[in-house]
């Protein structure tokens, strides 16, 4: 049985960040938990934020469950989190800018060259080009498990369109609407800067040939993808115009928006769609939700586009393994968030290990995400785990194993009273002029007693997350 | 304002209207289909409804007779009859949400509940829901989203778009709604100033909510001349054909201030207003009401058309 770190209580005791909290849950009877959860849900889908899943049918109205009891960090712990979280971004984005430039990082010989130019993500259309203050992901979202008090690991990173940071600002919301009297007992800092700092962000990567205030948009595949509701909540927030690839058009070397008006000049893109899908005559010819010639207004310096296309090069879970050495090799220095030790089947001997030991290893594919196609041994019954097998020998490649982590877990509401369980971060870094983090993020929770798996597509669900003002 | 969000706004507005509308063309027929007919057992003017509401060709594909029972399904909750209430309220819905940010708060609110809640409905068992309780919560519901983007909406390009977008359809619906009186009347001439008619254009002027409205106007004896007058000259009535024509007009000009500039739009609702405010009663009567009505239901789609050139297409310059 392994010993899993309880964010609230250890050996015994009530850690300090979560003293306030211990009151609170003990002064709270049931019927008026189920009341508030209820409330909560009806304030969720009368907002309308719901989360539909690809490929699962069902309620395109589905709520990502909610759950009140907040996640809390100490003043102290977020202050070290921060300075990784911003490391590591510095570190992403100066390998962005290496490998589609002179690519110094590959002649040291720190990373082999294969790894990246063969890499799928790796965007030959944007080879030499620099984009503004040499920035190519400008929201990197990093995934965080943590295993001890001091004890954090990086997960993966997110260099292209991390989602998720709507529910940051709505549970915070709604958590503040239902229990203000929590918010006047503790000092917790205010996440809700999210939204300005983005703006001046994508407004400080404004391309050279704009000579005005830039003028953003947020750039949608449409309704119907399931994260439509925060791309539409980000436009609102930012004050800046939602538009699907039929707004736009290129004309003279720029990109317009169709508006009541007539056309209007666009400067700033924050796209929230693949790299395939932005310019039908530069990647995937059968695009309909891009905007044909983008790319070359793109290399033209006429509009910054954020993230840069190619940037997913630096969050591919193969490339994952050598952030750590990035940080050394730009940056010199050591990392201050440590990677999960990670076995890659594309090399003899690893995959030699990862055989062997299927039944305690977390398998994941390379390129997947969303929880999909990955093998949590300890939790997979043995004809699983023989299936994944020839999966992994049929194309060693394509998977990379870990070892399971001992997740920490947080109080969390359940049927019958509070639980533990388990918990991961996602905090949003912003790179532009200065790299900005808003004190909090995202916490998943696996809501199934005893699951490691918090993706919201296999019912996970979403907590507050507070830092403490100290 | 994207182009795009303009065409959403002003289609939300349309669909709250027409999901109204069919609310109403349903509470006629119930109404009318409770009169004993001039031969034996009840009058049916299903059929006509059907004509009126544009899906007598769906409905007799799918059901084939007109049962009451099977139109009131088709007309309220058949999700493949794209006039059918739900399917106009799923849609002002989903326009909602793609333009989440050009509205406020309470307007998605109300079209959000509106939804949900017929969503509801449409679980229950059809035996458990009376037609009247059915189109009073339509009312009730397309009042609040009306309430709602009156009281809370910025008085910008947005908010004329909506109101462009009810004015147009209720401009259509209004005469279309007069038009099934039309058809009733049809195949018994011979019927016009008996208690029977009569009756019938209560249950019209009743189905508009307007029959108080109307006794308090005109007083007297119901006419048909008086009640086309209400429903197309009359000023004073809110879903008159010159009412909705004029709030047309003047939405489109406020738009025209707020762009500087003005264009066919304008002008095409100009001379409708115009030539309108010229009409008397007895030159509808003259044309023949049907004529006149089917005349402006083409007019009011070509001022659509003008409008969606001018602004809802990105075209224009």
């Amino acid at each position: 049985m392994t010993d899993y770190f309880n964010e609230m209580f250890e050996s015994g005791q009530t850690r300090p960040p979560y003293a306030q909290l211990e009151d609170w849950t003990r002064a709270m009877p049931a019927e008026l938990r189920q009341m508030k959860q209820a409330e909560a849900e009806a304030l969720f889908r009368r907002i309308g934020i719901t989360f539909a899943v690809y490929g699962e049918g069902g309620d395109p109205d589905r709520l990502i469950p909610f759950d009140m009891f907040p996640r809390v960090f100490a003043q102290s712990e977020w202050r070290r989190l921060e300075r990784g979280i911003k490391q590591r971004a510095r570190a992403l984005n100066a390998f962005l800018l290496d490998v589609y430039g002179r690519g110094e990082i590959i002649r040291a010989g720190r990373i082999p060259a294969r790894l990246v130019y063969q890499n799928e993500a790796y965007e030959q259309a944007v080879v030499g080009f620099a984009p503004p203050r040499g920035i190519y992901s400008h929201i990197v979202g990093i995934d965080l498990v943590r295993t001890g008090p001091d004890q954090f690991y990086v997960l993966e990173d997110n260099c292209r369109t991390p989602s998720g940071v709507s529910y940051m600002l709505e549970n915070r919301e709604i958590m503040m609407r239902m229990f203000p009297q929590l918010f006047r007992e503790n000092r917790i800092e205010p996440v809700d800067g999210y939204a300005g700092l983005l703006r001046r962000t994508l407004a400080s990567v404004a391309p050279v040939k704009c000579e005005r205030d830039p003028t953003i948009v947020i750039l949608t595949p449409g309704h119907f993808n399931s994260a439509y509701y925060e791309h539409s909540f980000l436009a609102d927030l930012m004050g800046v115009e939602l538009v699907e690839g039929a707004d736009l058009f290129v004309e003279g070397g720029f990109v317009w928006m169709r508006t009541t008006r007539g056309p209007k000049k666009v400067d700033v893109i924050y796209r929230r769609l693949d790299d395939a899908f932005l310019d039908p005559l530069c990647f995937r010819p059968d695009s309909m939700l891009g905007v044909a010639g983008l790319m070359d207004v793109y290399r033209s310096g006429g509009v910054t586009i954020a993230s840069a296309p190619g940037a997913g090069v630096a969050d591919d879970k193969a490339i994952y393994t050598f952030v750590p050495e990035m940080i050394r090799f730009y940056l010199g220095e050591e990392p201050i968030l440590e990677n999960v030790p990670t076995w890659q089947c594309a090399k003899g001997d690893e995959l030699k290990y990862v055989l062997e030991h299927l039944p305690e290893l977390v398998v994941k594919e390379v390129h997947g995400s969303g929880g999909y196609g990955m093998l949590v041994g300890p939790k997979a019954t043995r004809e699983q785990i023989e299936a994944f097998r020839h999966k992994i020998i049929a194309d060693p490649d394509n998977y990379i194993a870990q070892p399971t982590l001992a997740l920490s877990t947080t109080p969390t509401f359940v049927e019958e009273g509070v639980a533990p369980r388990h918990v991961d971060l996602r905090p949003f870094c912003l790179v532009g002029e200065r790299i900005e983090l808003v004190p909090g993020g995202l916490t998943r929770v696996a809501l199934t007693e005893g699951s490691l798996v918090v993706n919201s597509s296999q019912g996970g669900g979403v907590k507050d997350t507070w830092v403490l003002a100290e | 304002m994207l182009s795009r969000t303009a065409e959403n706004l002003f289609w939300i507005a349309r669909y709250i209207e027409r999901a109204e509308t069919t609310a109403r063309l349903l509470e006629v027929g119930a109404r009318i289909a409770l009169m004993p007919s001039a031969g034996h057992g009840y009058r049916s003017e299903w059929e006509s409804l059907l004509l009126a509401s544009g899906t007598s060709e769906g409905f007799a594909t799918k059901y084939g007779d007109p049962v009451q029972r099977n139109i009131e399904s088709y007309l309220f909750f058949d999700r493949d009859n794209p006039s059918s209430v739900i399917s106009c309220i799923h849609a002002a819905r989903e326009n909602a949400r793609i333009v989440r940010t050009a509205i406020t708060a309470q307007v998605w609110d109300a079209l959000n509940t509106t939804y949900q809640e017929i969503k509801l409905l449409e679980r229950k068992p059809r035996s458990e829901l009376e037609l009247t309780d059915l189109t009073d919560w339509v009312m009730r519901q397309t009042a609040m989203v009306r309430g709602a983007i009156e009281a809370t909406l910025l008085r910008n390009e947005g908010y004329h778009f909506l109101n462009i977008g009810f004015a147009l359809e209720r401009a259509d619906n209004t005469a279309r709604l007069l038009d099934v009186k039309y058809y009733v009347l049809l195949p018994a001439v011979d019927m016009i100033g008996s208690a029977l008619d009569n009756y019938q254009w209560q249950v019209l002027l009743r189905a508009l909510s307007v029959h108080r409205a109307f006794h308090w106007a005109y007083g007297g004896e119901i006419t048909a001349a008086k009640i086309a007058h209400f429903l197309t000259l009359n000023r004073q009535c809110p879903r008159a054909l010159i009412t909705s024509l004029e709030a047309a007009m003047v939405h489109l000009d406020a738009l025209a201030r707020e762009y500087n500039a003005s264009g066919p739009a304008q002008r095409r609702a100009r001379a409708l207003v115009g030539d309108i405010a010229e009409t008397r009663v007895e030159d509808i009567f003259d044309e023949g009401l049907h004529e006149f009505l089917n005349r402006y239901i083409r007019e009011v789609g070509a001022l659509s058309v003008l409008v969606h050139d001018a602004y809802l297409s990105g075209e224009a310059r």
